[in-house]
């Protein structure tokens, strides 16, 4: 294949890498931004998200594509209300202690993993695409579901960013990330906004995977790529900022689409990690983030 | 109301120490039943993992033969049982699994494991315990000479034979120049470096590697680097997403033109070959150790073993038509149960002192008739190498089903021995 189309594949495998990240890690950011909380069981919320879909997929008696629509609204709906649980019973019986809320998730990230093991089983279940449609261009073919999932993850992302400074509760969850103790001062029920913000948190990160999920299968080990990704790029992007979150993920997954599709998807890696080590060290707060 | 227990009040310490010695003394406690108890074989199983999906069958496959077994007579007179114990498909537990099915389950041998890994990981563990361990991981290295006399492989061929025997077919009527696109660790290195030799051997031309991670979930990335000059696609993958990548090389070439694609059942073991999105299979060309749908000419032992371990005759389970077996490798555990019994009563064993004797008399096996013990066919296992070696299908997909057109000989896949494990010590 010539250079054209080969930079044509890259940054089409790369925008699709992109939109999934970015919808998995503003998850992660605003976790972090708002409650403070490194939640290293993000990775976890993601692969219920895709365990969910198939559940749903599997038992509901509807055609594929109405099912997986279903999915795409009931999964993210009930691994909130598990994050929202769990905040609720761990997190803030911890008093939301840094170092302790690391600890507990990843008691968290095992007990749903292997949750996942016991009541799912571990074989990879594929999920029917709600429509299969594929591009065909002169050099190579597409998947046109793939595409569709750059546009569904936009359409999530918009709603959040619309949510976040248009509405109400947006604005509530702002000001609790400005300065809790204030925000509780001026009446605000910080509780309520913690549980729903890890909810949120968790409920993209399954939206994301009910999306990934007709493209790869719903498998009890699946959270593990998705969490180390989202870390790179939050990191990346500064912790707890959603814009320079969106930015990374669009840096990281171009960068990966296309260094992996010239060189080697290892190499791709590689980089990515470098790039965090050295935002470490140059730019403790990320590209994006304010500094602490 | 509370109860007074004044006089009784343990404090946990105690009540540790007191669990302790008790588990301290029935560990110590000598077996009650000495002569009538059962043979007891381990069974070390990829329940979980990336392997999972032939656990699950191998799994099934194990309990039919033991019952097959069983029925008959059990093994020297005595009832056999199986204990499973699960590796997680992962090579550091598949040590720890050797060890625990000896030392706290006493089980006379080891056998089942696929994943070449897993192997290479647990079998330096069954050499120091000194206990039989019959593996069905296809991979090389056990005729290599690179792991220990302890270690023997009666139920499969391994890569190099297979993909040796059918190098010519696929130059013959494919094409010359090949691509490989493999899983990166030893099984996939099997398959790069043997099929690679066999293309060279016979006047072809490898005209690009492509090493895949076992874990990767993503692969429309590798598939560009596949030279536009190809003419046969040579593609064998393992794990969880092996779908994905099957799926996604459907993508890629879409209605496009496209290579002649060979490739390994491996990448499509318990997935139905009539998923969507795998229409472009028709007419592409697979590797079976053992035909997955029931063929024309099955013979009647094939009938019962299919219902033995019960699978229809497209290959799915008879209860869930979605629950594709992984038919083309788990016969092997079945011949390899077989091959125990056979060599257990050749060297009459009796129990963990008879170890090396047993594999003795497995070593002096050469001749495998095809039958309900050996249903994938007939075989000839080399005692000094430790390797069988077995018949290769090679099958097209014809109206979405699989059908054989090639069957390699005994011969074909033969190779110079590299290793005489029956002189070393045990």
């Amino acid at each position: 294949m010539s250079f054209g189309p080969f930079l044509l594949l890259a940054l089409l495998e790369g925008t699709v890498m992109a939109a999934v990240l970015a919808l998995t890690a503003v998850g992660l950011s605003l976790v972090f931004g708002v409650m403070r909380v490194v939640n290293v069981a993000h990775g976890e919320f993601f692969m219920l998200g895709a365990v969910g879909a198939w559940f749903i997929t599997y038992y509901l008696p509807l055609p594929p594509g109405l099912a997986w629509l279903v999915a795409l609204i009931i999964a993210p709906l009930v691994v909130g209300a598990i994050a929202a649980l769990a905040d609720v019973t761990i997190l803030k019986r911890l008093k939301y202690d840094p170092e302790a809320t690391i600890v507990a998730t990843i008691g968290l990230l095992y007990i749903l993993q292997q949750a996942a093991l016991t009541f799912y089983g571990p074989d990879a279940r594929p999920v029917e695409p709600p429509f299969s449609l594929r591009l065909q261009f002169p050099w190579f073919g597409y998947s046109g579901y793939k595409l569709f999932v750059v546009a569904a993850a936009g359409a999530i992302l918009l709603a959040v960013w619309l949510f976040m400074t248009r509405t109400k509760a947006g604005l509530v969850m702002r000001a609790t990330q400005v300065d809790m103790e204030t925000a509780r001062a001026f009446g605000i029920n910080v509780d309520r906004v913690y549980a729903g913000t890890f909810a949120l948190g968790a409920a993209l990160a399954a939206a994301a995977a009910v999306l990934i999920v007709p493209i790869q299968q719903a498998h009890y080990l699946m959270g593990h790529d998705p969490l180390l990704l989202s870390f790179i790029v939050v990191i990346i992007g500064g912790l707890g900022s959603i814009r320079g979150t969106l930015i990374a993920a669009l840096l990281i997954g171009l960068s990966d689409g296309v260094i992996s599709m010239f060189f080697s998807p290892t190499l791709a890696k590689i980089i990515a990690t470098l790039l965090v080590a050295m935002v470490l060290v140059f730019r403790p707060q990320g590209l994006f983030g304010a500094r602490a | 109301m509370t109860t007074n227990m004044t006089g009784f009040a343990p404090s946990r310490r105690t009540l540790l120490k007191g669990a302790g010695a008790g588990l301290l003394a029935s560990a110590f406690a000598p077996p009650v039943w000495a002569q009538s108890a059962p043979i007891k074989l381990g069974f070390q199983l990829h329940r979980t993992g990336i392997g999972a999906a032939y656990g699950r069958w191998y799994e099934r496959t194990a309990q039919a033969a033991l019952k097959v077994v069983n029925d008959g007579g059990g093994i020297n007179g005595r009832p056999v049982e199986i204990v499973f114990e699960d590796d997680g498909t992962d090579p550091k537990r598949g040590a720890e699994v050797v060890e625990k099915l000896v030392s706290q389950h006493n089980c006379d041998l080891i056998f089942g494991p696929l994943f070449s890994h897993v192997v290479i990981g647990s079998a330096p563990r069954a050499g120091e315990l000194k206990v039989p361990y019959l593996v069905c991981s296809e991979g090389y290295h056990v005729a290599s000479g690179m792991l220990n006399r302890w270690t023997m492989q009666p139920g499969i061929t391994d890569v190099r034979a297979q993909v040796s025997s059918m190098a010519p077919w696929v130059l013959a009527n494919l094409g010359k120049k090949v691509t490989m696109v493999f899983p990166d660790y030893a099984f996939g290195h099997d398959h790069r470096d043997f099929f690679s030799a066999a293309v060279k051997a016979g006047g072809g031309e490898i005209v690009g590697l492509i090493a895949v991670p076992p874990t990767e979930t993503s692969f429309t990335r590798y598939l560009p680097q596949i030279p536009a000059e190809t003419e046969v696609l040579y593609h064998v993958m393992v794990g969880p997403a092996v779908l994905t990548f099957v799926k996604e090389l459907g993508e890629f070439y879409g209605s496009g033109p496209r290579p002649q694609i060979f490739g390994f059942i491996d990448s499509l073991e318990a997935v139905d070959t009539a998923s969507p999105g795998l229409e472009f299979l028709e007419g592409t060309h697979f590797w079976e150790g053992h035909n997955r749908v029931k063929q024309a000419d099955a013979p009647d032992y094939e009938t019962t073993y299919r219902a033995a371990v019960g699978v229809d005759d497209n290959g799915a389970s008879v209860s869930d038509a979605k629950d594709v077996s992984t038919y083309a490798h788990m016969f092997s555990v079945w011949e390899t149960l077989h091959v125990i019994k056979a060599g257990m009563e050749a060297s009459g064993y009796q129990g963990v002192g008879d170890r090396q004797k047993f594999v003795e008399a497995v070593e002096a096996m050469t001749d495998m008739p095809a039958g309900l013990a050996h249903v994938q066919g007939d075989k000839k296992f080399n005692g000094k190498t430790h390797q069988v070696f077995g018949h290769q299908f090679i099958s097209q997909v014809q109206g979405g089903k699989l059908m054989r057109v090639h069957t390699t000989s005994l011969e074909d896949g033969m190779y110079e021995d590299a290793v005489d494990y029956s002189t070393q010590s045990f």
